[in-house]
């Protein structure tokens, strides 16, 4: 075992680990972050996606050793405030008003990795977003509202939102309509 | 998957890590950035005894210059390379083919030196390394070695790295005036690895093709160079036609492998058709 101190979403701790320990495993099982997923086995979807010292990297591929000393943040840190007063990251709310998820499951490392672009990139062309998040996979949205999301966060966090005719979740496909109602 | 446990050294110094390696036993590996190496321990394709690993050998970051050369520090990270100024001036065709590199979170992570000492024939920055005729300098117990590029490449995931042995530098030559270079990769979706690539460096005098320097990625079980394109282009004149002519000879030589994404005829036509793309581009036609 290997003693590491880190700072996780703003708390202090001093635990040991394994070496082998993956930093998505210490911050799930050992401190209870599940807000951060995994997605894979093969580092490639992006869901576990935390900032190290500030910068996005995938926890699965990351040991938590190497973590000693260093500043995670997860989906669970960033917003302010605690509770029923919380304020949701401009990010989390785009996802939310853009509907940028269905099942859910990509987008903790989907907000992570969009932040990291938006700070290097404050207003990404529709292309430059799909290419900042070409290292998170989504497996049910067709990446539409998720574009719009991190284009929406960043417009507002530029402080630019307008009435952009554009800023709106994409339509619901008209031709399900029909049968989700006579479903009803 | 969880890797197979390891003993874990984290060296500050490359004397340190030389010791930390000769110290570790009969199977250690060296961790870089990590971008491979961890996800085949948790595939269990890799379970070494001890992992020795260099993220905090400051000594091995950053890029310099001295003279007419730039020394990349083997632990320089692929996030690094694309911010740097240095390379931003003198090494395009680093920059290019390291734009291409994974994702994002890849390559905060990942690193120039442990991506050429991974050596794997479909990875970007080998193919670079080796049109540039990098220099590649390897520490060791009993001092230093300076190998150059084509031998550097030995085979498939092999160097001439010996047992006890580390990467710590690569020194490639600036290219300033006259130069210009493109790396034109091929692959079917986003992150995914080249199923050809093509690193083109090439110089210009007065109207004609001076010196062109080709690296061609996944065309074999090493990094190649395309020789008999390079030969064809020194002293033609900068057309379509000629550029046309040289590139139809880039898979000269090669043996590149069948696998589910290409088989190798399709290969050699990637090959020269990705070459004639990167040496226009890189000529300004």
């Amino acid at each position: 075992m290997t003693q590491i101190n880190v700072r996780v979403d703003g708390a202090s701790y001093t635990d040991d680990v394994e070496p082998r320990t993956l930093l998505v495993h210490y911050l799930r099982e050992q401190l209870g972050k599940v807000g951060t997923v995994v997605g894979c086995d093969t580092s490639n979807c992006g869901a576990c996606t935390v900032h190290l010292d500030g910068q996005a990297v995938k926890s699965c591929t990351v040991f938590a050793v190497q973590a000693d000393g260093c500043q995670v943040t997860t989906i669970e840190g960033v917003a302010t405030g605690e509770g029923e007063s919380a304020t949701l990251h401009p990010v989390q709310r785009a996802f939310h008003e853009m509907h940028g998820l269905q099942c859910g499951f990509c987008t903790p490392g989907m907000i992570m990795a969009s932040i990291d672009l938006l700070k290097e990139n404050p207003d990404p062309s529709d292309e430059e977003v799909r290419e900042g998040i070409e290292g998170n996979l989504c497996r049910c949205t067709g990446y539409q509202n998720i574009v719009r999301a991190v284009r929406q966060a960043a417009a507002e966090m530029s402080g630019t939102a307008a009435d952009d005719p554009q800023a709106q979740p994409a339509a619901v496909d008209t031709a399900a309509t029909e049968h989700v109602a006579a479903q009803a | 998957m969880i890797p197979a446990p390891f003993a874990y050294a984290r060296p500050t110094t490359v004397e340190e890590a030389l010791q930390a390696i000769a110290d570790g036993g009969e199977d250690v590996k060296v961790l870089a950035g990590g971008q491979s190496l961890i996800p085949v321990m948790r595939l269990r394709l890799a379970a070494p005894e001890t992992l020795v690993d260099l993220t905090r050998v400051a000594e091995l970051r950053g890029v310099r210059e001295e003279g007419d050369e730039l020394v990349i520090g083997a632990m320089t990270t692929h996030a690094d390379v694309l911010t740097d100024p240095l390379l931003a001036q003198y090494g395009q065709l680093i920059v290019q083919a390291t734009e291409t590199v994974a994702d994002r979170q890849v390559r905060r992570r990942g690193t120039f030196g442990g991506a050429l000492a991974h050596a794997d024939p479909a990875g970007d920055l080998p193919a670079v390394a080796l049109a540039l005729d990098a220099e590649f300098v390897l520490a060791g117990p009993g001092g230093r070695r300076t190998v150059p590029a084509a031998e550097f490449f030995v085979d498939y995931l092999t160097t001439t790295l010996e047992e006890g042995e580390l990467l710590v530098e690569i020194r490639v030559p600036k290219l300033g005036e006259g130069w210009g270079v493109r790396y034109e990769k091929f692959n079917r979706v986003a992150q995914a690895w080249s199923i050809v690539a093509v690193a083109a460096a090439v110089r210009r005098e007065d109207g004609r093709i001076a010196e062109a320097r080709i690296g061609l990625t996944n065309m074999g079980p090493t990094p190649l160079r395309a020789s008999a394109t390079e030969a064809a282009l020194v002293g033609v004149d900068v057309s379509m036609e000629t550029v046309t002519a040289a590139a139809a000879q880039a898979a000269e030589g090669t043996s590149p492998s069948n696998d589910l994404n290409a088989q190798a005829d399709y290969r050699q036509h990637l090959a020269q058709v990705l070459t004639r793309r990167a040496v226009a581009a890189a000529v300004g036609l």
